[in-house]
């Protein structure tokens, strides 16, 4: 037998991956699984329940329609955001990536300047904007052209907006990159074959970039629906998300078995969403991979 | 001898330099006027004048950087020239947008859409021209089939093997019958086996075709197996244009003579006047030259041997130079020597092994023709 360690040796691969594996089984794993079984417990009375095991949460689940509805909104909002930042971020995405600008990483580095300020400052910023003293109320008003305040905050309207400034670097940049790994002597090559500029756009340039809209509009979908701070500070108590559901159960009613099970079902639900993208995506990815 | 389906009643089909711009009644498939191409304050050809007959094969030959991809850019429209003008078909095209020129283009990278067919990437050029679609799948197996790929219609350009997307992109390139087939370094993408195959392919499509072919490349066993003329190109302008042989057997610069197979340089200065100038190397001995011009005394020359046209033994004849090989590589039918004749000059001899091979640190002694050597002046041009 040979004991000697080398560099590929499959032992010291499992060693390497041991501490991230441990991470994700303690701090990921084991703390959802704990969650699955609290939905099977008992909710006796505010912050107290037993380790009896009753379906009576997921009975509520399935029968009581304010908790679908609650769920159908969520995806909507979140749906109709994703596709809000694929409109709004594929053009900046192209011209970044269309641009003849020396500076190319600045414009990159713009992208990612939002992130250096914290996300809730950024979501609280949308008070000052829309407001009923903020800046454009208190501009509107100064100029005559309202006597009222208008009553932009505190709806899904607002709500979305926020989520779009959060949300929009993350499309430019998966739409940016799929762009970034078009060969570009297959539009010269089109263009020479007839092609107006705009044609080429359409034959070659979109299909070879939609991957990257694809797979930002996963992102986008997953990232709004599961949100909880925006709709929190930006949307009314109508306007609230299943996130914001699951933080009432748990905090306000202290039903620890309910809000567990609201969890997993939004758990379960976003994460089928992404399953299937990464099965769609993972083909495209390879036909991708074969072509390069 | 090169051969072309050239429509100019000429005596020869192909004669050398740029000058010949005007010559036939037709007007020229493509012809360059004097163009300049810069990017700024960087100018990547000058004054660059050339005139390709229709059904000639013609390479822009040259070092990396030498401005021969840009000219071939020019002609497609995806470079825009500072100066000059560029006429196909004898029509002026500086303002003829990309997709309204009728050029075939081939690219190193094969440049074929991954997302479409192989039908559908053959019949792209053929859409924008609305063609008829049972038109088009007729071209399109046609082309296919030129290419020795029928029924690979619906294949994936990811299913293919390199040499075969290349052949791909050529029938895209050819399938809508264009003025110009422009090759961009086709074949410098494929291995060395598959590079033989399909230089000797694309050179068949083109007689079958009688397309006029532009061919860049920085190869020149490709330009000078494939080419009816060779533009061998140097930092942005034309050194020489010529047939293969003339380009090779008489380079007109010091450049051209070394790009093209290497040969020997060796330094002289011109001795006693004479119909056979004797030049004094500097390596110390002398040699013969076959050469009309009067040399001035005493002026500085380079005389130019191809390793290949150096002999030794009873087949030596004419100027002789002994030395002692240096090494000596043995290829089978033939052997290269590093030679050194003395004074730090080292030559290089390509010879057929007739008896011996020489080994490291024999004596030597090479020979060659004076007919055989070329002349070059103190500026690197040749004294004809």
């Amino acid at each position: 037998m040979n004991n000697r360690w080398t560099l590929y040796d499959p032992r010291l691969a499992w060693m390497l991956i041991a501490p991230v594996l441990l991470l994700l089984i303690f701090f990921l794993v084991l703390p959802i699984a704990v969650m699955a079984a609290y939905t099977f417990f008992t909710f006796v009375t505010a912050g107290v329940e037993t380790s009896t095991l009753t379906t009576a949460n997921w009975q509520e689940f399935f029968t009581d329609s304010y908790y679908s509805g609650f769920l159908l909104k969520t995806l909507r909002v979140g749906a109709i955001t994703a596709l809000l930042c694929g409109v709004l971020g594929y053009f900046p995405a192209y011209f970044i990536w269309a641009t003849t600008f020396k500076h190319k990483w600045l414009l990159l580095l713009l992208l990612i300047v939002p992130f250096w300020i914290s996300f809730t400052i950024r979501t609280f910023s949308w008070i000052n904007i829309l407001g009923e003293q903020g800046v454009i109320n208190v501009a509107l008003l100064k100029l005559g052209i309202i006597s009222e305040p208008l009553p932009m905050l505190y709806n899904e309207g607002a709500v979305i907006l926020g989520l779009l400034h959060f949300l929009l670097p993350y499309m430019i940049l998966n739409v940016y990159v799929s762009l970034e790994g078009i060969d570009r002597t297959l539009i010269s090559a089109a263009r020479s074959m007839g092609c107006t500029s705009a044609q080429a756009f359409r034959e070659v340039t979109l299909p070879l970039s939609l991957p990257g809209l694809a797979a930002g509009l996963l992102l986008c979908f997953v990232l709004a629906a599961g949100s909880y701070v925006t709709p929190q500070l930006l949307g009314s108590g109508r306007d609230a998300l299943f996130g914001n559901l699951i933080y009432d159960t748990i905090m306000g009613e202290l039903n620890w078995p309910m809000g567990a099970t609201l969890s997993i079902v939004l758990f379960v639900v976003l994460g089928f969403f992404a399953a299937i993208y990464t099965r769609y995506m993972g083909m495209s990815q390879i036909v991708k991979g074969l072509g390069g | 001898m090169p051969e072309t389906q050239d429509t100019i009643a000429s005596p020869r089909p192909v004669s050398a330099g740029a000058a010949d711009a005007a010559a036939g009644a037709s007007s020229p498939a493509v012809e360059f006027r004097s163009i300049e191409i810069a990017y700024g304050k960087f100018v990547a050809v000058r004054d660059f004048s050339l005139s390709i007959r229709k059904g000639s094969f013609v390479t822009l030959l040259g070092p990396s950087g030498c401005g021969k991809t840009t000219i071939l850019r020019s002609i497609a429209g995806l470079v825009d020239i500072s100066g000059g003008q560029i006429m196909i078909g004898g029509q002026r095209v500086d303002d003829v947008p990309i997709y309204k020129r009728n050029i075939g283009l081939v690219f190193q990278s094969y440049a074929l859409f991954p997302h479409k067919t192989v039908f559908d990437n053959v019949a792209f050029g053929l859409k924008y021209r609305n063609v008829p679609k049972p038109e088009i799948a007729r071209k399109v197996s046609q082309a296919l089939a030129m290419v020795r790929l029928p029924g690979s219609e619906k294949k994936l350009p990811s299913q293919l093997s390199g040499g075969q997307q290349q052949r791909i992109a050529l029938a895209r390139a050819i399938v809508f019958e264009p003025q110009v087939l422009l090759l961009d370094e086709p074949l410098s993408a494929l291995d060395a086996n598959m590079r033989e195959e399909m230089r000797v392919e694309i050179k068949k499509i083109q007689k079958e075709t009688g397309i006029t072919a532009i061919f860049v490349t920085h190869d020149q066993e490709e330009a000078l197996s494939m080419s009816d003329r060779i533009v061998v190109m140097n930092a942005g302008s034309a050194e020489q244009v010529g047939t293969p042989e003339e380009v090779y057997e008489t380079p007109a610069t010091a450049f051209v003579a070394d790009f093209l197979g290497k040969a020997n340089m060796l330094a002289g200065t011109v001795g006693k006047p004479g119909a056979a100038a004797a030049i004094t190397l500097a390596a110390g001995q002398a040699v013969n030259v076959a050469s009309a011009a009067r040399l001035a005394p005493g002026s500085k020359v380079t005389v130019v041997v191809r390793p290949q046209k150096l002999s030794t033994g009873a087949a030596a004849s004419g100027n002789k130079l002994s030395g002692r090989v240096v090494s000596t590589s043995y290829l089978g039918g033939s052997a290269i020597y590093e030679i050194d004749i003395g004074g730090g000059v080292t030559i290089r001899a390509n010879m057929p092994i007739s008896g011996r091979v020489f080994r490291e640190g024999e004596a030597i002694e090479v020979g060659f023709d004076p007919s055989d050597s070329i002349l070059l002046d103190e500026g690197g041009r040749r004294i004809s």
